[in-house]
């Protein structure tokens, strides 16, 4: 993480000339910048570009969404920040509040438990890895374990849970260690329709304590809609942000009512135009492979 | 680009929660009982092909001579001594050879260059029958405890080390993400990712270094040792104790069977997040 410098950065910056988007709220800090970050993969084949020119700020206790046709290099994006993809050009900051303070948690796709531990031994993980007192471990994890519902299975192994218990591990697992943002790479994408709204509810319940700026990567439109505060459209190959957009809903959103609402319809209408192409791109991209 | 990877479920614990593994569990009583009849049905009918004459007695004593040959070896504190001699030849063998076995695969799944630099070696090297480096186990060591731990050590290194390294080679991506988004560095990985993660295959490579162990300490007590269940079976073919040698048979049998149920027993405390299929 050499050349992500912690600095903290004051100013909402400048944004590009041709950028449409609403910026930074006003009064708010940028938690996040990408400036210009590109990302070439080289295969055998040649070399893709993955992520092309992505500048962005993201501000401090923003919920952020990205939305894009699968292929579109959101993932990339995210792996970038977490530190397991170097950019090939650009930068990405994160503004530190405290240097003890880990950069950000991950909330991963899929299963990214440890099978060989138990629920606690998983949710304390990043904690323990830092070496923090064993009675704040003993509290914090223990919060967020109540919070998830999951205090009763703290000895069971992951493979004892379903689907969905095992993601509230992992959300569990990221809040608990307090970072300064969190990342969430389509992490209800695996489960079913029931368990995701249920999942979504308590992620929205357990983040308005803390506010932590989040970064949420996903497919679907409605999940983009309902979670976040703006949400950017990316293209498909090479992925470039298309828009960006408000989400004007208020917080703490009942994610029912909230699908009853004349401006949800709307907006999920106006990004589903914006990604059609994208994905009629993608699907034809595919087909040519 | 997105490259997440997706975790497969292991295919043992799927099995295990299928319907078809109860109807198995619920045919395995008569199963059971057949496979405790069949070895007790053989028996007796050795017993009475032995008194009978149907065959040689002097190559196949009945199983009842045999018994009473093993209670008075074991009364004189003969076959105890057989037994534990063997028995320590290769437990320290095993930690002799175990010990960098792990630490060598675990080293080479972890790091590209160590294992560019190790693996030819244990390739080359793998194919030579471990029992035709006893005499040079005599050669080097001498007629002493340590020829008898060496060729052990040798023996188990090998299984060892290439399954603890198919085991951290087989841990998927995503763990070792998780670990490095959580700030797991140096020792924290190999404690809480690889050692864990490799444990179910390290433990089956234990199981294949017992039986090594066993075909090996058996044949290096033939050639260069005075007690040992190997020098045991071998002296008895000298001086035409079939009986005895019967017995040497029987107790190196048993070892291995009391071994592997102790290394199961191991096995399901320290893993028991992988429900065994057996």
């Amino acid at each position: 993480m050499t050349d992500r410098p912690t600095a903290s950065l004051q100013e909402p910056p400048a944004r590009h000339s041709t950028d449409p988007d609403p910026p930074v709220p006003p009064g708010r800090r940028t938690k996040i910048r990408f400036d210009a970050v590109r990302k070439e993969f080289t295969t055998r084949k040649g070399s893709v570009t993955a992520v092309d020119d992505v500048s962005l700020d993201i501000a401090d206790g923003e919920f952020f969404m990205i939305v894009g046709p699968s292929g579109c290099g959101k993932t990339t994006l995210l792996r970038m920040i977490a530190g397991l993809e170097e950019p090939t050009g650009g930068r990405i900051d994160i503004a530190a509040t405290s240097t003890d303070r880990p950069e950000m948690s991950m909330i991963f796709q899929g299963d990214s438990l440890f099978p060989w531990m138990t629920v606690w031994d998983n949710a304390s993980y990043g904690l323990r890895m830092r070496n923090v007192p064993k009675t704040e471990i003993h509290d914090v994890v223990g919060h967020y374990l109540a919070r998830t519902g999951l205090s009763r299975f703290a000895d069971s192994y992951p493979h004892q849970l379903s689907g969905g218990m095992r993601q509230r591990v992992g959300i569990a697992r990221a809040f608990a260690n307090d970072p300064e943002v969190l990342l969430m790479d389509e992490p209800f994408s695996a489960l079913d329709e029931q368990n995701k709204l249920l999942l979504q509810g308590e992620l929205l319940r357990i983040w308005e304590e803390t506010r932590k700026t989040v970064l949420f990567i996903t497919h679907s439109v409605d999940e983009a809609v309902s979670l976040g505060d703006r949400v950017m459209v990316m293209t498909a190959h090479p992925g470039r942000e298309k828009a960006t957009l408000d989400v004007p809903f208020s917080r703490p959103r009942d994610m029912l009512a909230l699908r009853t609402e004349p401006t949800y319809g709307e907006l999920v209408f106006h990004i589903w135009g914006l990604l059609r192409d994208e994905v009629n791109q993608a699907q034809a991209e595919e087909m040519r492979r | 680009m997105t490259t997440t990877p997706v975790r497969a479920t292991s295919a043992a614990a799927e099995q295990d929660r299928s319907p078809r593994g109860r109807l198995f569990r619920s045919e395995s009583a008569t199963e059971r009982w057949v496979s405790i009849l069949s070895p007790i049905v053989l028996l007796v009918l050795w017993e009475l092909a032995a008194r009978l004459g149907w065959v040689d007695d002097r190559f196949f004593p009945p199983p009842s001579g045999i018994a009473s040959t093993f209670w008075e070896m074991t009364l004189s504190g003969e076959l105890v001594g057989h037994t534990l001699t063997s028995l320590q030849r290769v437990l320290l063998g095993f930690l002799l050879g175990g010990v960098p076995a792990i630490l060598i695969g675990l080293a080479m799944g972890l790091y590209r260059p160590v294992r560019a630099a190790v693996e030819p070696l244990i390739s080359a090297t793998y194919p030579i029958p471990k029992s035709a480096l006893v005499p040079l186990a005599l050669l080097i060591f001498g007629l002493g405890e340590m020829s008898k731990i060496a060729i052990v050590a040798v023996g188990v290194f090998f299984p060892l080390a290439i399954n603890t390294l198919a085991g951290v080679a087989g841990i998927d991506r995503i763990y070792h993400e998780v670990g490095k988004t959580y700030g797991a560095t140096g020792m924290r990985k190999f404690t809480t990712i690889a050692f864990p993660g490799a444990l179910p295959l390290i433990l089956t490579g234990i199981q294949l270094g017992i039986g090594m162990g066993l075909v090996l300490i058996a044949i290096a007590e033939m050639i260069g040792a005075r007690d040992g269940l190997g020098y045991l079976i071998w002296n008895s073919w000298q001086v035409f104790a079939v009986e005895r040698m019967y017995v040497g048979l029987l107790v190196i049998g048993l070892l291995g069977i009391v071994l592997t149920a102790i290394l199961r027993e191991v096995e399901r405390i320290v893993v028991p997040w992988r429900r065994q299929a057996r």
